[in-house]
């Protein structure tokens, strides 16, 4: 396609989606009264606006909300290509998605009608008005969860991803010995260290990083200081751009909550605030059944957390009102992934009657809470903590548990996990390979998460620094390559799938950019 | 301008079978053959100025596109000519890829221009042995429109302005740049009224009822 179209069409896009905005109104109204003063003139009226706007900092605000919206928008599409192309491109992963949504539906059902609770009903009154007394601590809530099980755990989505086969893929000969050893039988197209260099030229040996070069030992002076008088100037010029680039050598931890809020345009305004009470209200009015496993979720694993217990109370309001917000419904148009559709009052059929559940479409598995977790160090508030989840969830997070083919996907960070071990660690896989073990069973749990309850917080936090930074979660499974790199020596040793897990079993000790560092700009090619 | 794809409905045609090229003895079909031709007839006696070529990849890694044109005014036979070669499709012929998605290859794209085109024949090849076929699907050809020639407006309407008449003006300002500026304040006040907003207002539930008994499998 000509790029002059494709550019009018990308700007056309952007316009339609910020027109009617909060920001829109905001900055009309701001126009309007600044006709007021002395230096805005009628024969030059639309520049001397425009400046206005400028040195106000409103032309700064617009160009974060741009920002933004180039992040989750969507290519320029060809006439003939259909929405569903723009989800998830490949026709055999698009099938796999539905028949995995479907069996998890199924399931959802049949807890249900097992246990007898309906997916969602109103709750009465005396019960609405308990729980909003209850509301900042629902904590000490002690429901009776053990009838609950989970919908489904990673390791069961992990049999899934292996499962899949592209019907035009010629396996009949060992075309390529190397797919057989690992588990992603996938042609995926996935970067080798060559290019991660190019493309993660920031995190080289030569650069100062937050992580390494903010060491005590460090005299602060060589690295640190200058670095944290950058980031002040970045925060107070409120630039999205500029907050990304600044991320990926990672975020003084006294900077990295305004910096986070930046990059993702996240902000705490009134009406995030209203759009938060809006959604309190949703949770207290109705009941549903995926807050049984949001409960069970927390309970389960937050609560179970050295690091994060003391948020519970924090995760159950962002979580709840995070599966009422329909806001989070428009991440589907890029997320390979269909929202569960219903019907009220049993009206099979009725248009009318049709209705999404939950509310953002979104199921909850065991874990899922651990993608807010770490999030409770950074942001007190509670409309800005969600504000700040959300986002990440629909940038990021969401492509940790659907099938698709996205360089970011789940399934693109699997294989890049095997073909870097089997690339660079091709002893270390046969080994393991010969006791019976397949090293993406042991790593899969890590990278599903984020590393999220596998690090120690300060170390996750960097990590996740670097995914925001470059717009990317290839980091994860670089990660999960350097972690088998540096535990070689004793994994070379263990005989056993039992003792090959002992040896991951504790990350907590970890420091992650040095891993990193290491394994991609100091291994032997 | 031209006209755009939503306005023309693409030139009907007959496609042939593809037909995947062998080296040697055609029975040796143990190995995979990298490069298929197919050939695309338009309506005979109707020479076509193509303005773009759709199609849906399937696994194809490199396009030819080549064109037979007969020039109207000359007596010469027609000519083959090469208007597309080797147009990636994949980045990667062994990875997914690229490997099933839409293009489009505009007149602007091609070598030559497309004009009188009798026949056109697209060269696929695939050179990775790790596909079992490839092709492209729904190949379609869109006319050269040409664009609708501007009105022009009658000489004598602009007989009908009147020269105006210049008032006596003191320390007032000139009232073109006044109704200028009026009016551009006023069409921003419609652009204003005509904002439609794309934000939702967040409700899930249907007039007050959100009971649901079962999730819907289709």
């Amino acid at each position: 396609m000509d790029e002059g179209i494709e550019l009018s069409l990308t700007i056309a896009q952007i316009i339609q989606r910020l027109r009617g905005s909060h920001l829109h109104s905001q900055i009309e109204r701001q126009a309007k009264e600044c006709l007021h003063q002395p230096d805005v003139k009628l024969e030059s009226l639309k520049e001397d606006v425009r400046s206005f706007l400028k040195t106000s900092g409103w032309e700064r605000k617009l160009q974060n909300a741009v920002y933004r919206e180039l992040h989750i928008q969507l290519p320029p599409r060809h006439p003939p290509a259909p929405p569903e192309h723009l989800k998830e491109p490949l026709v055999y992963m698009r099938k796999a998605q539905a028949s995995w949504e479907k069996r998890v539906l199924k399931s959802l059902n049949s807890m249900s009608t097992e246990l007898g609770v309906p997916l969602a009903h109103m709750r009465p009154a005396a019960e609405q008005k308990e729980l909003t007394n209850k509301w900042n601590e629902m904590g000490t809530d002690e429901p009776d969860l053990s009838r609950f099980r989970p919908v489904y755990a990673p390791k069961d989505f992990l049999e899934v991803l292996i499962g899949l086969r592209n019907p035009n893929h010629d396996s009949s000969e060992d075309i390529s010995v190397r797919s057989h050893w690992g588990l992603i039988q996938v042609p995926l197209n996935v970067r080798d260290i060559p290019h991660l260099r190019e493309a993660y030229s920031e995190l080289n040996l030569t650069s100062g990083q937050m992580g390494i070069d903010d060491h005590a030992l460090i005299h602060p002076d060589l690295f640190e200081n200058e670095y944290v008088q950058i980031g002040k100037k970045v925060v107070m010029e409120e630039d999205s751009a500029a907050a990304q680039q600044y991320s990926r050598q990672g975020c003084p931890t006294g900077l990295r909550a305004d910096l986070w809020a930046l990059i993702l345009n996240a902000t705490n305004q009134p009406q995030d605030v209203m759009h938060y009470e809006q959604l309190k209200a949703g949770v207290i009015q109705h009941n549903l059944l995926v807050d049984n496993l949001i409960y069970k979720d927390v309970k389960l694993t937050a609560s179970n957390d050295d690091y994060y217990f003391v948020f519970e109370d924090f995760l159950y309001q962002v979580l709840l009102c995070f599966s009422r917000d329909t806001a989070v419904l428009e991440h589907f148009k890029y997320n390979s992934a269909t929202p569960p559709k219903s019907y009220i009052q049993g009206k099979v059929g009725d248009e009318e009657c049709a209705v999404v559940y939950p509310p953002n479409g979104v199921i909850p598995f065991h874990g899922f809470s651990m993608y807010v977790a770490p999030l409770c160090f950074l942001y007190n508030e509670p409309s800005k903590l969600y504000n700040v989840f959300r986002e990440m969830y629909i940038r990021y997070f969401f492509r940790l548990h659907s099938i698709s083919s996205h360089p970011s996907g789940i399934l693109s960070l699997c294989l890049q996990f095997e073909r870097l071990l089997q690339t660079h660690l091709p002893q270390l896989f046969y080994h393991l390979r010969q006791i019976g073990v397949q090293p993406l069973r042991l790593a899969f749990k890590w990278m599903v998460r984020a590393f999220s309850g596998y690090l120690s917080t300060d170390q996750l936090l960097l990590l996740w620094d670097r995914i925001l930074g470059y717009d990317s979660l290839e980091v994860v499974a670089v990660l999960a390559a350097a972690v088998f790199a540096f535990r070689a020596e004793n994994l070379m040793e263990v005989t056993s799938l039992a003792s090959a897990e002992a040896v991951l079993a504790d990350l907590s000790t970890l420091k992650v950019m040095p891993l990193i560092q290491v394994f991609l700009f100091a291994t032997a090619m | 301008m031209s006209g755009t794809p939503d306005d023309t409905k693409p030139v009907n045609f007959t496609v042939k079978a593809p037909v995947y090229l062998q080296i040697g003895d055609a029975k040796a079909d143990t190995a995979h053959s990298g490069v298929c031709v197919v050939d695309v007839n338009l309506p005979f006696g109707k020479p076509v100025n193509i303005e773009e070529v759709t199609f849906k990849n399937y696994y194809t890694a490199y396009v030819t596109v080549r064109l037979l044109r007969r020039n109207p005014k000359q007596e010469a036979p027609a000519k083959w000519c090469t208007a597309v070669r080797d147009l990636p499709l994949m980045d990667n012929p062994h990875t997914e890829g690229g490997s099933q998605d839409y293009y489009t290859i505009h007149r602007t794209q091609m070598q030559v221009e497309p004009d009188h085109v009798v026949c056109a024949r697209l060269i696929l090849r695939q050179p990775s042995l790790a596909w079992l076929t490839f092709s492209l699907e729904d190949i379609k050809i869109f006319p050269h429109t040409e664009p609708d020639p501007e009105k022009e407006v009658s000489d004598w309407l602009s007989d009908l302005t009147l020269t105006d008449q210049h008032p006596d003006l003191e320390g007032l300002p000139d009232p073109q740049t006044v109704s200028s500026s009026i009016q551009q304040m006023w069409a921003l006040t419609e652009v204003m009224q005509t904002n439609q907003t794309t934000a939702s207002i967040g409700r899930f539930d249907v007039d007050g009822c959100y009971d649901i008994s079962l999730l819907s499998l289709t």
